[in-house]
């Protein structure tokens, strides 16, 4: 096993187990908002634009994963 | 099948003595003259009594200021120029993907590199202007001189993530479409641009209301301490 098959499997093991955590908590914040929004309809367009921007902000998580992955990938300083 | 060309670098269009003029470069010059004339154009013959392109034009202001006062909570015309710049230039640049034969400039490293530096040096022009050298060099030593270290880190790390949010976020929609495009067909990758469409507008967005909190968060003589988050869950009104 060479460092460029290590690095493909180090790629994809950052991007599964990465965007496990993002995932969880963006179905949590959509359950809460969807709540909030269900008890007070009025408002919900305050509600939903914070909810898009928090909702980034998890995603960023994710992101920094794939950008590690894509770094293993594409310019790995070992390979 | 053949794999995406890399996402970190950038193909060179042309070469002006020893600088190589890439790709990104040529279309982020594009769409500054475009925003420039078109600026030049819509504001030419501004009128008391304003006509159709004149109320869409003093909404968009009018909007984006309100949008800053919320946020840092006094008066934002002074941070209006820079401000609603970057959020014109970020949809502008995160959108310019959807045309045949143009890549988004943002999908690249440097641009995102370069606005998140701009708004790294805006930050401390804004706080050194509104509190002074020495009050805002005292900022980062509160609420204890022991939180100093962090603060300074602190400062480095939201300007890096900053970079890598907006750069992994078009680039990854990118990637995705180039990806999906090399294993099925022609009309595929339409609802994956549609969901382009709208990550790009949210990007420009988020970018933008987070450059304004540091901003705001570094201009505040009261609320020096807060961080983002705190400002971003503090009230409805906020975001």
């Amino acid at each position: 096993m060479d460092a460029k098959m290590i690095s493909i499997i180090g790629a994809a093991i950052a991007v599964s187990i990465g965007s496990i955590g993002p995932a969880l908590a963006e179905g949590r914040s959509v359950a809460a908002a969807l709540d909030a929004i269900a008890r007070q309809p009025e408002a919900g367009g305050t509600i939903s634009r914070t909810l898009f921007v928090g909702l980034a902000m998890i995603e960023t998580m994710a992101i920094y994963c794939l950008v590690i992955a894509l770094l293993l990938l594409f310019a790995n300083p070992l390979v | 099948m053949t794999m995406p060309a890399s996402p970190l670098v950038s193909a060179v269009v042309f070469r002006v003595g020893p600088i190589a003029v890439t790709q990104p470069v040529v279309t982020t010059w594009v769409i500054m003259v475009t925003l420039t004339a078109g600026a030049w154009a819509a504001t030419r013959r501004v009128a008391l009594n304003p006509g159709r392109r004149q109320v869409v034009l003093e909404l968009l202001v009018t909007g984006i200021i309100d949008q800053i006062e919320d946020i840092v909570r006094k008066d934002g015309r002074p941070l209006l120029p820079l401000l609603g710049t970057l959020f014109i230039f970020l949809l502008a640049a995160n959108l310019s993907g959807l045309l045949p034969g143009v890549a988004p400039p943002t999908g690249k490293l440097e641009t995102p590199a370069a606005l998140a530096l701009t708004v790294f040096l805006a930050v401390h022009y804004f706080g050194i202007r509104a509190r002074g050298l020495k009050g805002y060099l005292a900022s980062f030593a509160r609420p204890k001189l022991i939180m100093l270290p962090l603060n300074l880190l602190s400062q480095v790390t939201r300007t890096f993530s900053l970079m890598v949010r907006l750069f992994g976020n078009v680039m990854s929609g990118e990637f995705l479409i180039g990806l999906v495009l090399s294993l099925a067909g022609l009309l595929v990758p339409i609802p994956l641009m549609a969901l382009e469409l709208l990550v790009g507008i949210v990007q420009a967005y988020i970018f933008s209301v987070l450059a304004t909190v540091f901003i705001g968060a570094a201009a505040n003589q009261d609320e020096a301490g807060s961080d983002r988050a705190g400002r971003l869950a503090g009230g409805p009104s906020q975001v």
